[in-house]
């Protein structure tokens, strides 16, 4: 706060503690979750769980699901939903995998065809809605539909009658853009640290953590950036005034249409992003990928903060919200309970994460 | 009543307007919602333009902001012939438009409404950022100016007052170099104190050579403020009066259409 601030305080004014105004922040409760969830699997969980190798486990899903998250958490701050993620995660899979396998296309021609593909989709379902004025929840709803149906048809043209299309894993393999959206970084790095006895190895003496996943270092840098962009560019302050009030905000000269298809654009994206570095990990796409992710992401985005009517909640929020959600889904096979308590946990979760944004909405807003 | 209020008034008689409208005419369809509406703001004057609901006030300020085009009629900006295509237009040649839901939005902060759209940025490229710091001192010092200590410029704009509120939008609006601004019923979901603080605010910008158009049915706030008075009633204009040329008792009459309106005052005793 700047020195004139304080000279001008107003003495009916107490002054705020610190935990108060952490209170205020869109993210605590997915990270008072985390510390929680921790808390639980320390208590109850097999130790090996918070091991290297243990959190590199839990990681990788959180991170394949954060970065649909964190697109999903954006698109909620601009008053949007996008329930096609989960679709489009395998149309943008199927995209790319006819890229590779059919078309013989280098990487470095397949990737940024199948972003500029997925975002068209996106450009598509934003200028719908936009246009229709309909709510976003209903559009794309149906292209949760048209999109799975489409993949699947897609795939069976593709394939000759399957539906799963393989072949990714050879015809990437060589290729030099491959370790960037594939296998494991810093492989040098934890060999080096596992020569030297500061992580666990094999009885080769292998690592037995050969690196960081690369979805996990996409997974950061792009909660870094989303947060950046939220909280230091103008085009942050227009995703939540966009979502906030787009009357109000357009009133006030700020392109609310063409920042909610954007927004489209970058969540159809993320689906693409997610879809990219699945399909070469697997070295094969199909109908069934990205599943259910929509919901998945958007819930974890609703964990960190996310108001379901826009214009309040952060990307951290988000990324935290992933890793609450990928401890509790491999956590749970680390401990006695059944797996399937994982639904319950999700549900109830989700819950308490909607009472309490709407709490703290209160509190901000100063509605009594 | 029209002599004796605390504000200065602007004394603009002989400078040349800033917005002159002309013989306005706007249609919607076969509805005729304006007929004919002239009315001009001069720099440093409060112009009250007021009607009852349906008069057509606020589609003649949509007019003015950019919003609708007129079907008819011509608009003179600073003596040239204009049209805006859209308000951002109006926005830019100096005509800002507080509206009657405030273009603000309570779950943001204070700074981030007051920069809406319009946020400072510095750095080049990639580098190129929302200036926080300065967005922040900037806020906070316009505040103080127009008489409100805010806690912090993090202060979620929910938590303000209806007319704590009114006066960010209005300060924003100064800020950003408006000529001309457009206040629609400020007043009118306001309590007593709330109402002074805006009309105090209103002359505060006036005496910095703003030009103000305020809009109400609100006779009482209208003559506390109000340099020049419009009547507005069924699409056209009544005429125009200036401060003291006029009672309220007779600005109520043109605004309720005359007659029925002296009529059942009668029978309420005086009292509306």
């Amino acid at each position: 706060m700047s020195q004139s601030a304080q000279v001008a305080a107003d003495e009916r004014v107490k002054s705020e503690p610190f935990l108060t105004k952490l209170m205020k922040r869109p993210e605590l409760g997915a990270m008072a979750g985390v510390v929680l969830v921790v808390i639980f699997f320390a208590i109850t969980a097999d130790e090996s769980m918070f091991t290297l190798a243990g959190v590199m486990n839990f990681m990788t899903p959180a991170a394949q699901l954060g970065i649909l998250a964190i697109g999903a958490a954006l698109l909620m701050i601009g008053g949007e939903f996008d329930l096609s993620i989960g679709s489009m995660v395998a149309f943008s899979g199927l995209f790319f995998g006819v890229c590779v396998v059919t078309w013989q296309l280098p990487l470095i021609a397949a990737i940024p065809m199948t972003f500029v593909f997925a975002a068209m989709v996106g450009a598509i379902n934003g200028n719908i809605v936009i246009r229709s004025g309909l709510p976003s929840f209903i559009v794309t709803l149906a292209f949760l539909f048209i999109l799975r149906g489409l993949s699947l048809v897609g795939l069976k043209m593709a394939t000759g009658g399957s539906t799963q299309l393989r072949g990714v894993r050879d015809a990437t393999d060589n290729d030099w853009l491959a370790p960037f959206f594939s296998g494991e970084a810093f492989g040098s790095l934890f060999a080096w640290l596992a020569e030297k006895g500061a992580i666990d190895t094999f009885k080769s003496g292998a690592p037995k953590v050969p690196g960081i996943p690369v979805e996990i270092l996409w997974f950061i840098v792009m909660a870094l950036a989303a947060t950046y962009v939220l909280l230091r560019t103008p085009a942050g302050n227009w995703i939540f005034a966009s979502g906030g009030d787009k009357t109000a905000a357009s009133n006030s000269g700020v392109p609310v249409n063409r920042v909610k298809v954007s927004l489209f654009m970058l969540t159809a994206c993320c689906a693409a992003l997610v879809a990219i570095i699945t399909v070469m990990d697997a070295g094969s796409t199909d109908a069934r990928r990205g599943f259910q992710k929509e919901f998945e992401a958007i819930i974890a985005a609703v964990i960190g903060g996310c108001l379901l009517t826009g214009g309040y909640g952060s990307a951290i929020g988000a990324f935290f919200g992933s890793i609450i959600f990928g401890m509790v889904v491999i956590g749970l096979t680390y401990t006695d309970f059944d797996q399937d308590w994982f639904q319950v946990f999700l549900g109830a979760m989700l819950l308490i994460a909607v009472l309490f944004n709407n709490a703290i909405r209160k509190r901000v807003t100063g509605e009594r | 009543m029209t002599e004796d209020t605390k504000f200065h008034h602007g004394d603009a008689t002989d400078v040349a307007p800033i917005v002159e409208m002309k013989d306005i005419e706007k249609h919607f369809g076969n509805i005729i919602a304006l007929a004919g509406v002239s009315f001009d703001v001069k720099p440093g004057e409060c112009h009250c333009l007021l009607g009852d609901n349906g008069a057509g006030k606020s589609t003649f300020i949509k007019t003015m902001s950019g919003v609708h085009k007129p079907t008819k009629g011509e608009i003179f900006f600073e003596g040239k012939p204009l049209h805006f295509d859209t308000p951002r237009d109006a926005m830019e040649a100096g005509i800002a438009t507080v509206f009657q839901d405030l273009a603000m939005i309570p779950l943001m902060s204070v700074t981030r409404n007051f920069f809406m759209g319009r946020e400072p940025t510095k750095g080049k490229g990639l580098l190129k950022r929302f200036d926080v710091e300065q967005a922040n001192d900037v806020c906070m010092e316009e505040m103080r100016k127009m008489g409100i200590n805010l806690r912090g410029p993090d202060q979620a704009v929910g938590t303000l007052s209806g007319g704590e509120r009114q006066t960010v939008a209005i300060a924003r609006a100064v800020y950003f170099g408006a000529k001309i601004l457009i206040l629609d019923e400020p007043t009118s979901a306001l309590g007593v104190r709330q109402t002074s603080n805006v009309l105090a605010t209103i002359d505060r910008v006036r005496s910095q050579g703003v030009g103000v158009v305020f809009i109400s049915h609100n006779v009482r706030h209208a003559l506390a403020v109000g340099d020049r008075f419009t009547v507005l009633n069924r699409g056209k204009t009544l005429g125009t009066a200036k401060r003291g040329e006029i009672t309220p008792e007779e600005l109520q009459d043109l605004m309720a259409g005359g007659q029925e309106m002296a009529e059942l005052e009668g029978s309420l005793g005086g009292t509306v």
